[in-house]
């Protein structure tokens, strides 16, 4: 079993998909011979040939809508964009099209494609490469938003994306690209899309994050651990559709919540959380939901991202907020 | 290129297809259709039957001649005022007024089953036709994507992403402006300082060609040379036809708040049908009393379509979270069930 890191997860799932069905094909800006900005793609140029692994011209709205036209033809494009950042353009064919294609033609045509992307901040990259805007994606009716947090689950959850008969967002933290290597088996066993991840347990609190932010916040959790706290932690995985089982549970067992993402408050996606909490837990709380989140400013330049995005102690400072209500 | 001038004389070699009688009545009979289809349509809105609606009147030529000259197998990518090319490639009345009228189960439709149904965001679809024609170029098809769009789109950065792609990859894919001269309110001469719409095309290494789009032959017969080279591996055309949008950009616009009757007028002597119909009498094809059986012929099938289409019965509302996924997420099926517990009484 390999020990691998999560971009060499996303290349492995990749190569597993592409080598199962020859209708996957991979596509975007230096995804060929370059194997990609990260090297997602490194290797299947050679494995799969020019004819499925190709280098469009640097055209991200033409990546999306020739990814559509493709899975309408029955072909399954797992197009890359190389950074969030330079996503927006493609919101237009992902909002009017890919997304309801299926809907507005009742099932006639289809559009089983991925569109993956690097997002988040904390490599110090240029400017508007570090950007989250995850919610504006899990806003949008029948398309799914898919984020994994670990080198498994980046296999498993790209497999099911590839796999499924929609379309899929599905957003790669790259600050954690090669933070850390995991066993993961070359079984092409996909994780279903409908599932959230409870990666710590715990009685006292509810710590619930995707992506990135995994890290800060499991930090946190061990901060608090050592001040007797014991903390559910959830990653969410999928933003959209949400399955809130896991997070009402847990939130109805402890009582107490703290949602932390690295995208601005306004709007985020945890304030669509805190929402489901308010209405489906409001009993069970015994305090604010509070959110971590980036402030409602620019992603900044490297020199001051790191105080922008959230940290395990401003997550510990949050939840020590929350259990000071009694 | 033009094969028939504005009186219905031949200027050029008629094309093969032109010399059948039975096959040149088909595009005459099918552009008296287009057009009896767009009144009927209009009628309707008028009178609170159906939804904002986009004429084709006076561009029928353009989208029956470029209908025409596709095969069955391949897939035309239509924008929104392409009515003339769906009905000729087998999408009935009924379904479009059914889309028209606000129900999508008319995009549905019976055939041909692999065609897109209309496009309403401008250019946006021109994307999805070189993606449709790489997956035929992929699997080694002799198959070829069309697609429609108007002088508008022509501004915008899909376009010119989709006819460069479609010349570094020598994708089987033919563009078709139909240039009518107007983005609603905004003419032609205000949209770009190109001479041409056509010339757009050698920035991205493809052929682009003119075409009297008021001349059905000439556009069925360009289209078809397009078609010949991009399942030949020749690669992309573009292909500008020139006509004149007759009506109001949609049954919600006012166009005499911006052009003049004049220039309308003057277009009416340019206009399609009538200057096939030139060249029929001419050619001692067509009789008034075959005239007024067409016209008789139309009307009636207009008629029973658009009964049809009002016969329908209506959706349930639930439907709305049908066909959104492959299959409905749990979380959805909890609104599914908050919406049956509330249903809103039909007005």
């Amino acid at each position: 079993m390999p020990e691998v890191t999560l971009v060499e997860a996303v290349n492995m799932a990749l190569a597993k998909a592409m080598e199962s069905d020859d209708t996957v094909m991979v596509m975007g800006e230096d995804v060929g011979i370059n194997g990609g900005v990260f090297r997602a793609t490194d290797g299947l140029l050679g494995r799969f040939g020019a004819r499925r692994v190709r280098d469009t011209p640097l055209s991200e709205a033409l990546i999306a809508g020739m990814s559509i036209g493709l899975a309408a033809q029955g072909m399954r494009p797992v197009a890359e964009i190389q950074f969030m950042g330079f996503i927006h353009p493609i919101i237009d064919q992902v909002v009017n099209h890919a997304s309801r294609l299926r809907y507005r033609t009742r099932g006639r045509l289809t559009c089983p494609m991925v569109l993956r992307c690097p997002f988040g901040g904390g490599i110090h990259a240029p400017e508007h490469h570090s950007e989250s805007t995850e919610a504006m994606f899990a806003h949008i009716p029948g398309l799914r938003v898919v984020i994994p947090s670990s080198p498994s689950r980046a296999y498993g959850l790209l497999l099911a994306a590839i796999a499924d008969p929609d379309p899929v967002v599905f957003l790669e933290p790259k600050r954690i690209y090669r933070a850390k290597r995991e066993l993961v088996e070359d079984d092409g066993k996909p994780i279903p899309l409908d599932c959230s991840f409870v990666l710590r347990r715990g009685e006292d609190l509810t710590l619930i994050t995707w992506g990135a932010m995994v890290a800060e916040t499991i930090e946190a959790s061990e901060i608090l651990a050592a001040d007797g706290v014991t903390c559910d932690v959830i990653d969410v995985g999928i933003l959209n559709p949400l399955g809130p089982n896991a997070i009402l549970d847990s939130v109805s067992k402890t009582g107490r919540c703290v949602i932390v993402h690295e995208a601005p408050l306004t709007g985020g996606y945890g304030g669509e959380i805190a929402a489901q909490l308010a209405e489906h837990a409001m009993m069970s709380l015994l305090a604010p939901v509070i959110r971590v989140t980036g402030f409602d400013s620019v992603m900044p330049l490297p020199k001051l991202e790191r105080h922008y995005m959230p940290t395990a102690n401003r997550i510990v400072s949050a939840a020590r907020k929350t259990l000071a209500y009694s | 290129m033009q094969v028939l001038d504005e009186n219905g004389a031949v200027v050029k070699a008629l094309p093969e297809f032109a010399k059948e009688r039975t096959q040149i009545i088909e595009l005459y009979r099918a552009m008296v259709l287009n057009r009896a289809f767009d009144a009927k349509a209009i009628a309707l809105q008028r009178t609170g039957r159906l939804g904002t609606y986009a004429s084709s009147l006076g561009q029928e030529a353009v989208a029956v001649g470029t209908a025409a000259a596709m095969a069955e197998d391949d897939v035309l990518l239509p924008s929104f005022r392409g009515h003339g090319s769906q009905l000729w490639r087998g999408v009935t009345m009924v379904e479009l007024f059914q889309f028209w009228g606000g129900d999508e189960r008319g995009n549905d439709f019976a055939r041909p089953r692999q065609d897109f149904p209309v496009c309403i965001p401008v250019a946006s679809h021109i994307p999805h036709a070189v993606g449709v024609a790489l997956a035929m170029q992929m699997r080694g098809e002799r198959r070829a994507a069309v697609c429609i769009f108007g002088d508008g789109a022509t501004s915008k950065g899909d376009f010119y992403e989709a006819l460069n792609i479609a010349g570094v990859w020598n994708l089987p894919v033919v563009f078709v402006i139909n240039n009518n001269q107007w983005a609603i309110s905004v003419p032609r001469s205000a949209q770009t300082a190109a001479e041409t719409l056509a010339q757009k095309a050698i920035a991205a290494g493809l052929p682009g060609i003119q075409v009297d789009g008021n001349d059905v032959v000439a556009m069925r017969y360009s289209v078809e040379q397009a078609l010949d080279r991009a399942r030949a591996d020749g690669g992309a055309t573009l292909i500008e036809a020139l006509t004149y949008r007759m009506g109001d950009h949609t049954t919600a616009d006012d166009a005499s708040r911006y052009r003049d009757d004049a220039d309308v007028s003057h277009h009416w002597k340019l206009e399609p049908v009538a200057r096939l119909r030139s060249y029929l009498q001419q050619a001692g094809l067509w009789t008034r009393e075959d005239e007024e059986s067409l016209l008789k012929e139309c009307a009636k099938d207009v008629e029973s379509a658009a009964q049809a289409y009002l016969d329908i019965p209506g959706r349930s509302p639930e439907s709305i979270f049908d066909h959104l996924y492959y299959s409905l997420p749990a979380p959805l099926a909890a609104q599914r069930s908050a919406m049956l517990a509330e249903q809103i009484p039909d007005a």
